[in-house]
């Protein structure tokens, strides 16, 4: 029962911080919103017995993600709401139409014969401790978590070129 | 009333933040909003992965929302630096202006 | 001898190859000479097998040289009995004089071997005709003709008439090609084959009048068609474009008479439908009346002879169609000998007179021509039908068989005598303008008397006129009896005795006399009279058949063609130009898809997912 409350407190959590994200103009506040429906997938995931993901949630999405992603939009400038005129007409009603259209296919499909979701559910001792995913991580997945560990390599030198050799600067003061 | 969570309403609750990210991807303008959407959606899939890895009592889908994770992760880092380096080109937040691949 | 008959097709064939291919290098006058040995040759070869048939002893003999549609059960043979022996010594004896009379006419033409190898074509073809062995053969040999003649017709092709002739020729005789391929068709859903032998030997049982009345209509349009009869006759005097030897051996002695050939050869069936005996006769008699009336206003000398060869035709329709058919193949061989001396002998006086035609500018060359002029006589005497000479004879034979019908082919009897009338009488004016009288020619012309590779040809030519007629005198059938074994089981005319053939024969023989008479007094004056104005134009006319196929045939399929070619280049050629305008269109309409636009991008992908999950469930199993 206290977990049907505390799915229900955090659901509308998320789901108000994504709304929140998609509506709000300024862009500062789409980011506050997304923060909080990221905090919240964090409980979800402790509900779930997910105790290392969760942290890593907190730590890795929320901590570093979400910052970085302030940070550009601080430095972008573009802390001003932007305009919303120019909108092609009838846009917003295709996009919910096509957004309703997709959550409802996904739950069809979900109830449908070959998605074998069973309703049983804790009837499995899971334990999501870091012990048990560290064993799995560094031992069967050891050369897919090397690829990984190659691929944010990758991804911070590319970042790097980017901003040290990218696109020409228009003003000498511009650094990252 | 006798209720309990079970997987499909996460995964319910999945589906509508998924829809939501793919909502905010067509309606924005702003490109670091329709990131965030992305990046919305990304924590969708690993809703999905965490709560089927209850269900079945595996832990790989905590491992693959993990690596999700880190994936996004770089994704955001690099994703980011190419939209800094547009826009200081451009000093304009505006995707629809980047349309110089129409065919 | 008689296995190696096919050698008569075969040697002309490939002469005329060598010559298409090699002539140029053979040169004027060798490939002539050699063309003239290839016709030669097979002359003698078919005479040999041919003296069997005379005393009696060999019988006909089937040649069987190979098989030529299984599926039908078709093969290659040779038919050699009386009549195909006959047909082969005419095309390939009278054939052999032209080609040597040719040799001196074409002197000088550029296109020299080319001539002799279109020539020899045709022996060839005409021989495959004649010596067919069943219908799809001589069907063979039936197209093969007729397009030699139009290559001949259109030898000249470089002047526009000629080449309309040849068109014509070809078309017209299309529409006989027709009806014999409609009887073939008839003949083989009622007999299972084309094969003479089967057929004239079950045809009593197995034809049905009607059905025989069909059959026996188409095969006389076909012939009318290659034997000019109404209403496709209207080829042969435009034919006279082609050089005169080609009108001397085509349109006189061999390709038209393969009409009346074929239908003395389905003589078996034609006693089957006695309608149509009567249509043909009919239809005999007019052709015959109406060339005649024709022959009479003419001014140019080769249309005279042309609408004569219609004319003469007509009479040998006429005996076919009252089934008198050994008459009608006497006449068949004696108009072949007299009608190409005729031409020749008028070539000989075009050559001397440098390609002069018109009669108005001819007259009193008998000093200039000697041998032409007596020959020509010969000729002359034969065609109006005097005795002894041959045409006499074989004239009166078929007016004779005519009236053995009694009835109302008394009517015919006498209409075939008025054309004999108009015949002397025609011939005879042509004859006197020509020869006789005072000199008409333009100045410089200079008339001399032709070379022996023609005159040759005259001689021999004029030596069988004269002396063929007694072949078949009614007291001495020998023809008759030699043509037996081929119309065996076919009714001969009834109820002529000996006294009423003479009577017959004194009649015609008066006829003939008046006709020479009038022309003579009429033309063999120092003023001429002058033909002009009101009938005698419209007779020079041809009384405008021409004009009226012109209207009513020509005209509105020229206009159908050219309605045709407007849909081809508007429908044909606008579906394939559309093709490539709707491909760009749709592809201009499309191309707001690629807008550049990240949004647009990811709406699509967005709706391209919703679309593919449904698909995906619905085809895994449904919700």
């Amino acid at each position: 029962m206290a977990e049907v409350v505390v799915f229900g407190i955090f659901a509308t959590v998320a789901l108000a911080g994504a709304i929140s994200m998609i509506a709000a103009h300024n862009p500062v506040y789409s980011a506050i919103g997304l923060l909080s429906t990221m905090f919240a997938l964090a409980v979800m995931y402790i509900l779930l017995d997910a105790h290392f993901v969760a942290a890593v949630q907190v730590i890795v999405y929320a901590g570093a993600v979400m910052t970085l992603f302030l940070f550009v939009i601080m430095l972008i400038g573009v802390d001003k709401p932007d305009a919303y005129g120019r909108q092609v007409p009838g846009q917003r009603i295709v996009t919910a139409v096509i957004a309703v259209g997709l959550f409802a296919a996904i739950v069809l499909a979900a109830r449908s014969a070959w998605i074998t979701g069973s309703d049983a559910f804790g009837t499995f001792e899971l334990n999501g401790t870091i012990e048990n995913v560290a064993d799995e991580l560094f031992g069967t997945w050891t050369i897919v978590f090397l690829s990984t560990v190659m691929l944010l390599t990758i991804a911070a030198l590319g970042t790097i070129a980017l901003a040290y050799f990218g696109i020409e600067v228009e003003d000498e003061e511009a650094t990252l | 009333m006798d209720l309990v969570v079970t997987s499909s309403w996460y995964m319910i609750l999945a589906a509508a933040l998924f829809s939501l990210g793919v909502a905010g991807v067509l309606i924005r303008r702003n490109a670091l909003v329709m990131f965030m959407s992305i990046e919305l959606m990304l924590n969708s899939i690993n809703l999905t992965f965490v709560a089927v890895s209850k269900d079945l009592g595996l832990i790989e889908g905590q491992v693959a929302a993990l690596f999700v994770m880190v994936v996004a992760a770089a994704e955001v880092t690099v994703g980011l630096a190419i939209i800094v380096a547009i826009f200081r080109k451009r000093s304009s937040a505006n995707v629809d202006e980047l349309s110089e691949m129409r065919g | 001898m008689t296995d190696l008959i096919w050698l008569v097709v075969v040697i002309p064939l490939a002469v005329a190859l060598l010559n298409l291919f090699l002539g140029r290098r053979i040169g004027e006058p060798l490939s002539g000479w050699i063309a003239f040995a290839a016709v030669a040759v097979p002359f003698a070869i078919a005479v040999g097998p041919t003296m069997g048939f005379l005393t009696g002893d060999s019988e006909a003999t089937t040649v069987h040289l190979f098989t030529w549609i299984p599926v039908l059960g078709v093969e290659a043979e040779i038919l050699w009995d009386p009549l195909s022996a006959l047909l082969t010594l005419i095309v390939t004896g009278v054939g052999a004089l032209i080609h040597l009379y040719s040799i001196g006419y074409m002197h000088g033409d550029e296109r020299f071997p080319r001539f002799f190898a279109y020539l020899n074509l045709f022996i060839a073809s005409m021989l495959v005709l004649v010596l067919a062995a069943n219908y799809a053969v001589m069907f063979v040999g039936w197209e093969l003709v007729g397009l030699s003649s139009y290559l001949l017709i259109s030898f000249w092709f470089t002047k526009p008439t000629a080449a309309a002739a040849g068109k014509k020729a070809f078309i017209v005789n299309r529409v006989g090609d027709w009806g014999f391929l409609v009887a073939m068709m008839l003949i083989f859903a009622a007999f299972g084959t084309f094969d003479f032998h089967t057929i004239f030997a079950t045809a009593p049982g197995v034809l049905s009048v009607g059905m025989a009345t069909a059959i026996t209509l188409l095969l006389f349009v076909a012939a009318a068609g290659k034997s000019a009869q109404i209403p496709l006759y209207v080829w042969l005097p435009d034919a006279m474009e082609g050089p005169t030897p080609v009108s001397a051996l085509i349109h006189a002695a061999t390709m038209v008479t393969a009409g009346v050939f074929m239908m003395a050869r389905s003589a078996v069936l034609f006693e089957l439908a006695p309608v149509t005996g009567g249509i043909v006769a009919t239809v005999g008699v007019l052709t015959a009346l109406l060339a005649a009336v024709v022959a009479v206003a003419q001014k140019d000398i080769k249309r005279v002879l042309a609408y004569s060869t219609i004319s003469q035709l007509g009479y040998m329709v006429l005996g076919i169609g009252v089934g008198a058919y050994s008459a009608s193949v006497f006449h068949l061989t004696t108009h072949a000998f007299f009608k190409a001396l005729l031409f020749l002998g008028a070539g000989s006086v075009i050559h001397a007179m440098s390609g002069e035609q018109d009669m108005d500018k001819m007259g009193g060359l008998r000093k200039k021509m000697p041998i032409t002029f007596i020959t020509m006589g010969a000729a002359w005497l034969a065609i109006s039908g005097i005795f002894p000479f041959s045409g006499f004879w074989s004239k009166d034979e078929i007016l004779a068989g005519v009236f053995a019908q009694g009835g109302a082919w008394y009517i015919l009897w006498a209409a075939g005598l008025v054309a004999a009338l108009l015949t002397a009488f025609y011939m005879t004016r042509l004859f006197v303008l020509t020869f006789l009288g005072r000199p008409r020619w333009d100045d410089g012309i200079e008339p001399h008397e032709s070379p022996n590779t023609m005159t040759i040809p005259l001689i021999v030519l004029a030596t069988f006129t004269v002396s063929l007629g007694l072949v078949n005198t009614p007291f001495r059938l020998a023809f008759e009896h030699f043509l037996e074994p081929a119309f065996r089981g076919v009714a001969h005319p009834e109820g002529l005795t000996d006294a009423l053939l003479v009577v017959l024969a004194t009649v015609t023989l008066v006829v003939a006399i008046a006709g020479i008479v009038i022309a003579w007094r009429r033309y063999n004056a120092d003023v001429l009279p002058v033909e002009e104005g009101g009938w005698w134009d419209r007779a020079l006319a041809g009384f405008n058949v021409d004009d009226v196929y012109g209207r009513f045939i020509v005209a509105p399929g020229k206009a159908a063609s050219e309605l045709v070619a407007d849909a081809d280049a508007t429908l044909i050629d606008g579906a394939a130009h559309g093709i490539g305008v709707g491909v760009k269109a749709v592809g201009v309409g499309l191309q707001p898809v690629q807008s550049g636009k990240v949004r647009g991008y990811a709406g699509l992908l967005a709706v391209a997912a919703i679309v593919l999950i449904i698909g995906m469930v619905v085809v895994g199993g449904g919700f």
